[in-house]
């Protein structure tokens, strides 16, 4: 709950005594982006770890239903819960730095946010699907938080970094989804952003599909699923 | 002699205790590349921002992560031995507290200043980030104090681990306040009075200070009185939090909930 509003702050500060008080409704949104970035990789990836301590992994594996029907759920249920840090950051902007909520588009600003939270959902598939042959998958976890708040310009603008970590951050639904919202925020062509994260959530979905088959079965003939 | 081989033996013993979690899949990934990307994070978000220099975040990030060990390991070597149930059996000892808590906290500080020395290296390899060579040997001072600093905020977190259930979220609730109050990454002048003055009463805030003039070139001399308050803001946190211990052992022995929170 804490540490969206606290790297908003940071942000807040920074843009501010940067002299780019016009900028804050960016940082908030950026922010808010984080945190869902944050719930959707360590709830996703923390639940095959969480499984597999409680010794229930293998029971929901070999339950009738498929894995993928169980594990989509709960990807995009964390995605949503980051949801909070977007209102929160946003509320907390407003409240405390005075950041202006006025929004260009606001039926697309309305758009966009479900559109984002289910990519994000679906990319947490494609990571738990992968996480399911790791022990430690928390400390992958630790590893793809910050990177990814780098490479997909919710801070940063992408054309400030170098070249080659473009490409990277375009295949990342981030990237498209803080598009879509602060364009749809701020003014500009939200419709060609949300149109990508969902196409790249249509990927995921794909991706995750195969991985969890193949992963899941890779871990059962090395019956290393349980192992932690 | 005894209180010799428990501040040494005990605490080393105490320290590789906590790898039967802290694995290298996360110590590594935690300790030295999650550093890296929080200062190239906080590097780039000053660029957008027009804000300060890289050499500003690479030396106020490389020095605020040690508190990641600092605090965490500390308050873990205390509260881990809970959830390990062996807390009572160490407290029913009649083990001098003092050489028994500082020697857990002496491999802490030492694993502290070899995360921010690598942070700082590696930092301003990858951002072009020159220090004078004649500011390496102060600035590993200012690192070592500042860990120690950390590291005594750690045993004040530790000893109110013992009545919270959860000292995780609530380190990890620190570590965010210090990288906003400390000046990591704002100015202090930038920052509303009543947190820069705030500031002045936590780790970190004056060795960052110290840190970022000694690379500007200042000497060591010059520098003394921020060292100074560093270390006597790690002295009184190390001060509280072992009394707070020495408490919350004796009320956990009356009320009989040592191995509860």
């Amino acid at each position: 709950m804490l540490q969206p509003l606290i790297f908003a702050s940071i942000a807040f500060y920074v843009f501010r005594a940067g002299h780019k008080p016009g900028t804050l409704l960016y940082a908030a949104i950026g922010a808010g982006l984080m945190g869902i970035w944050s719930s959707t990789l360590f709830g996703s990836g923390g639940a095959i770890q969480w499984e597999r301590w409680q010794g229930t992994l293998e029971s929901l594996i070999v339950a009738p239903p498929p894995f993928i029907l169980v594990l989509t759920p709960l990807t995009v249920a964390t995605a949503t819960t980051g949801l909070y840090a977007l209102c929160g950051t946003l509320l907390w902007g407003r409240l405390l730095f005075g950041v202006p909520l006025h929004l260009a588009h606001p039926f697309l600003f309305a758009l966009a946010i479900p559109v984002t939270i289910l990519s994000l959902g679906f990319l947490g598939l494609v990571l738990a699907s992968t996480f399911i042959l790791y022990r430690n998958a928390n400390a992958l976890s630790n590893l793809l938080e910050y990177p990814v708040w780098l490479v997909t310009g919710l801070l940063v603008p992408l054309s400030l970094l170098p070249g080659w970590v473009r490409p990277i951050g375009w295949a990342l639904a981030p990237t498209w989804g803080v598009r879509a919202i602060r364009a749809a925020a701020l003014g500009g062509r939200p419709l060609p952003a949300i149109g990508l994260c969902a196409a790249l959530g249509a990927v995921y979905l794909l991706l995750g599909t195969v991985f969890l088959d193949r992963f899941e079965r890779l871990a059962r003939e090395q019956a290393t699923l349980s192992l932690t | 002699m005894k209180s010799l081989r428990l501040f040494f033996v005990g605490g080393l013993m105490s320290y590789r205790a906590l790898f039967n979690w802290l694995s290298p899949w996360i110590f590594v990934p935690t300790f030295l590349v999650a550093p890296l990307f929080q200062i190239l994070l906080f590097a780039y978000i000053g660029r957008a921002a027009g804000l300060e220099s890289d050499r500003f975040y690479v030396i106020g990030n490389g020095l605020q992560y040690v508190s990641l060990p600092c605090v965490f390991a500390m308050g873990n070597a205390i509260t881990g031995e809970r959830w390990q149930q062996t807390l009572g059996a160490i407290l029913a000892t009649p083990a001098r507290r003092l050489p028994l808590f500082l020697g857990r906290a002496m491999p802490v500080i030492a694993n502290g200043v070899l995360v921010t020395a690598f942070a700082l290296a590696a930092g301003s390899a990858l951002l072009g980030v020159r220090v004078p060579a004649s500011a390496l040997a102060p600035l590993a001072l200012v690192i070592v104090v500042s860990a120690f600093a950390c590291t005594g905020l750690g045993l004040a977190m530790a000893a109110i681990g013992l009545r919270v259930r959860e000292v995780a979220v609530l380190s990890n609730v620190v570590f965010g306040v210090l990288l906003v109050f400390c000046g990591v990454n704002v100015p202090l002048s930038s920052l509303p009075g009543w947190m820069s003055t705030t500031a002045e009463g936590l780790p970190l805030t004056h060795g960052i200070a110290a840190a970022r003039q000694l690379a500007d070139g200042a000497g060591l001399g010059h520098v003394m009185g921020l060292v100074a308050g560093e270390a006597a803001v790690g002295i009184a946190y190390g001060v509280a939090g072992y009394w707070l211990l020495r408490f919350m052992e004796w009320q956990s022995r009356r009320l009989a909930t040592l191995q509860t929170a």
